[in-house]
């Protein structure tokens, strides 16, 4: 039986329980949350059952929310059953005071890079990674870029005289 | 100590006594083609570890899109990997088009096929040649050059330039497809395979080149597949993943066309599928360019969707009409908010899975864009791919892989 999302409910549901989860369906795309604590054991049980076996991890990243108290970062894994051909979209979130993760690098060589480079501008520490540094940016660097609290341009700087363009 | 040894160069501690030779390959070095960094160890010539270096040309994109409409994105696309910026470019509206709902003419469609494929034609063509520059043979490159240059003159026809094209609309092209356009289309379908048969001629079953790149560089479909390949290099292992085909975009399921796999996913596999693909790229323009001349009376002119809050109107009505005028200044500024939504749309790169994951909180800018980067993700893999073998086959290996710096550090 071909993967669907309303079995990948019913699979998640049986092993972990009811309100474990919270599903939604976003552009066909079934987007499954579940508490930060819990990533691995999930996303473990997502690659091994046989009728799940999404075993291709296709993207990580991760997305600030700083209107979201206890909740401003969000890891997000994109997953894909190659063989049913199937894509889900996997998210936890953690606060900021204390965001770590536990790393997926062991299940998939792939989330090294991308849990570093996640780390780079996010500032999410993932537990357990094997050499968690930056990758991207200089090495000095001593804040997370990406993180909403840094805006791209200094709004009040004065150095600039072109008024046409809203700076005036 | 005597008064002599303060003129010495201070080596760091038990750098006489080690068996191993530290080699600095890159960030600059003609044989990287591109800005990388490798920390290889070498025993004589054989690499015990190698330890890769990335971020040289890092421009901020993913940050510099989270205050730019929709627009002003597509030329941050082109920089990702500019062998191919048109795939970069459509996969960016065709993730446009998914947020906000926009359907596209089968016209559409097909131009973009031919102007994708053309691409893809272009980024095999040098990723090949390169490795072939690589193994000694500096022929096959020059002489496929002025065919890759014929491509970028058909781009320069469409939308005006060639490297970092910037090519195409939210809803389609920004000009319908010249008369000369279709000239230089037919020139290329025309002399074109004779090239690609010479210079498979020239590599194929070139002894020395064989030497070189079989067995080289080789990794399993179950470790290619756990590293995140994807595109020629996954499929050089024997695995058939296409997004082309398992994620159909732009009417690529009217299209007839294999997928070449290998089976050792070596240098050589990876060169021949890259060939095979070339093969299967002009089949599927030839098949694109006769549909496109079935269309008959206005349906032949269709070069956009008629979506007026996301298509810039034509320069000609901007100067002449005012909901023209109004509409070029609405979204140049970015004053058509986006609707609130989280879409990830992929397409097959010139390298693999290019994705982008979009999140929009209904702004005129998106909240959050992550480039799905093919090539930053499979580079991890190249310490695997190239320890314990040769220094000069690790430099075969690089530019199999199809690296692209700009790709890489987005």
């Amino acid at each position: 039986m071909a993967v669907t999302n309303d079995l990948i409910q019913q699979k998640l549901t049986a092993k972990f329980g009811e309100g474990f989860f919270h599903f939604e369906e976003s552009y066909g795309m079934l987007t499954i949350e579940a508490p930060k604590e819990q990533n691995l054991k999930v996303l473990q049980f997502l690659y091994e059952e046989e009728e799940l076996a999404f075993r291709f991890l296709t993207d990580l990243c991760a997305v600030n929310y700083p209107d979201l108290p206890g909740r401003e970062l969000a890891v997000v894994y994109h997953l894909h059953n190659l063989a049913d051909n199937l894509r889900i979209r996997f998210k936890v979130f953690t606060g900021i005071e204390n965001p770590d993760i536990f790393t997926a690098s062991k299940l998939f060589s792939s989330a090294n890079w991308m849990e570093r480079e996640t780390y780079d501008f996010f500032g999410v520490n993932f537990v357990g990674h094997p050499n968690l540094k930056r990758i991207l940016n200089v090495d000095e660097m001593d804040y997370f870029p990406m993180r909403k609290e840094f805006p791209l341009e200094d709004q009040t700087r004065r150095d600039k005289d072109d008024e046409m363009f809203g700076r005036g | 100590m005597t008064e002599n040894h303060h003129h010495h160069v201070k080596l760091p501690e038990g750098s006489i006594e080690k068996q191993t030779t530290t080699l600095n390959v890159g960030p600059t070095h003609p044989a990287t083609h591109g800005v990388f960094q490798n920390i290889m160890e070498l025993d004589g010539e054989r690499i015990v570890s190698t330890e890769s270096t990335v971020g040289y040309i890092h421009r901020a994109f993913e940050k510099i899109a989270e205050r730019r409409p929709l627009y002003q994105i597509t030329p941050l696309t082109d920089r990702l990997n500019y062998c191919s910026s048109p795939i970069n470019n459509m996969g960016w509206h065709l993730t446009c088009e998914k947020l906000l709902g926009v359907e596209t003419p089968k016209r559409v469609d097909y131009l973009r096929i031919i102007i994708m494929e053309l691409a893809r034609i272009s980024d095999h063509l040098i990723c090949n040649s390169i490795v072939g520059v690589d193994t000694g043979a500096y022929t096959g490159f020059l002489y496929v050059m002025q065919y890759r240059e014929l491509i970028y003159e058909i781009y320069e026809e469409v939308c005006g330039s060639r490297l970092t094209t910037n090519i195409g609309r939210i809803g389609g092209f920004e000009r319908n497809f010249s008369n000369t356009a279709f000239t230089k289309l037919e020139k290329f379908l025309k002399e074109y395979p004779s090239v690609l048969k010479e210079f498979e001629n020239l590599f194929t079953r070139n002894r020395i080149f064989m030497e070189r790149t079989i067995g080289t560089g080789a990794i399993s479909a179950e470790r290619a597949l756990n590293y995140g390949f994807t595109g020629p290099n996954l499929r050089a292992t024997g695995v058939d993943y296409d997004v082309r085909v398992h994620s159909p975009y732009s009417s690529y399921e009217d299209f007839d066309f294999t997928i070449p796999v290998g089976s050792t996913g070596d240098n050589y596999d990876r060169f021949l599928v890259r060939n095979e693909e070339m093969w299967q790229s002009l089949g599927i323009i030839q098949q694109a360019y006769r549909k496109i001349q079935e269309f008959k009376g206005a349906e032949a002119e269709v070069f956009h969707a008629n979506v007026p809050e996301y298509y810039l109107p034509e320069k000609k009505d901007v100067y002449t009409k005012m909901e023209a005028l109004i509409w070029h200044f609405k979204i140049i500024m970015g004053e058509v908010d986006m609707p609130k939504g989280e879409v990830y749309k992929s397409v097959e790169g010139g390298n693999g899975e290019l994705g982008f994951y979009l999140i929009s909180d209904g702004g005129r800018a998106p909240f959050r864009l992550h480039f799905r980067r093919p090539c930053f993700i499979y580079y991890q893999a190249y310490p695997e791919l190239v320890t314990g073998g040769m220094l000069s086959d690790a430099i075969v290996t690089m530019s199999s892989l199809n690296l692209i710096a700009g790709e890489m550090d987005a």
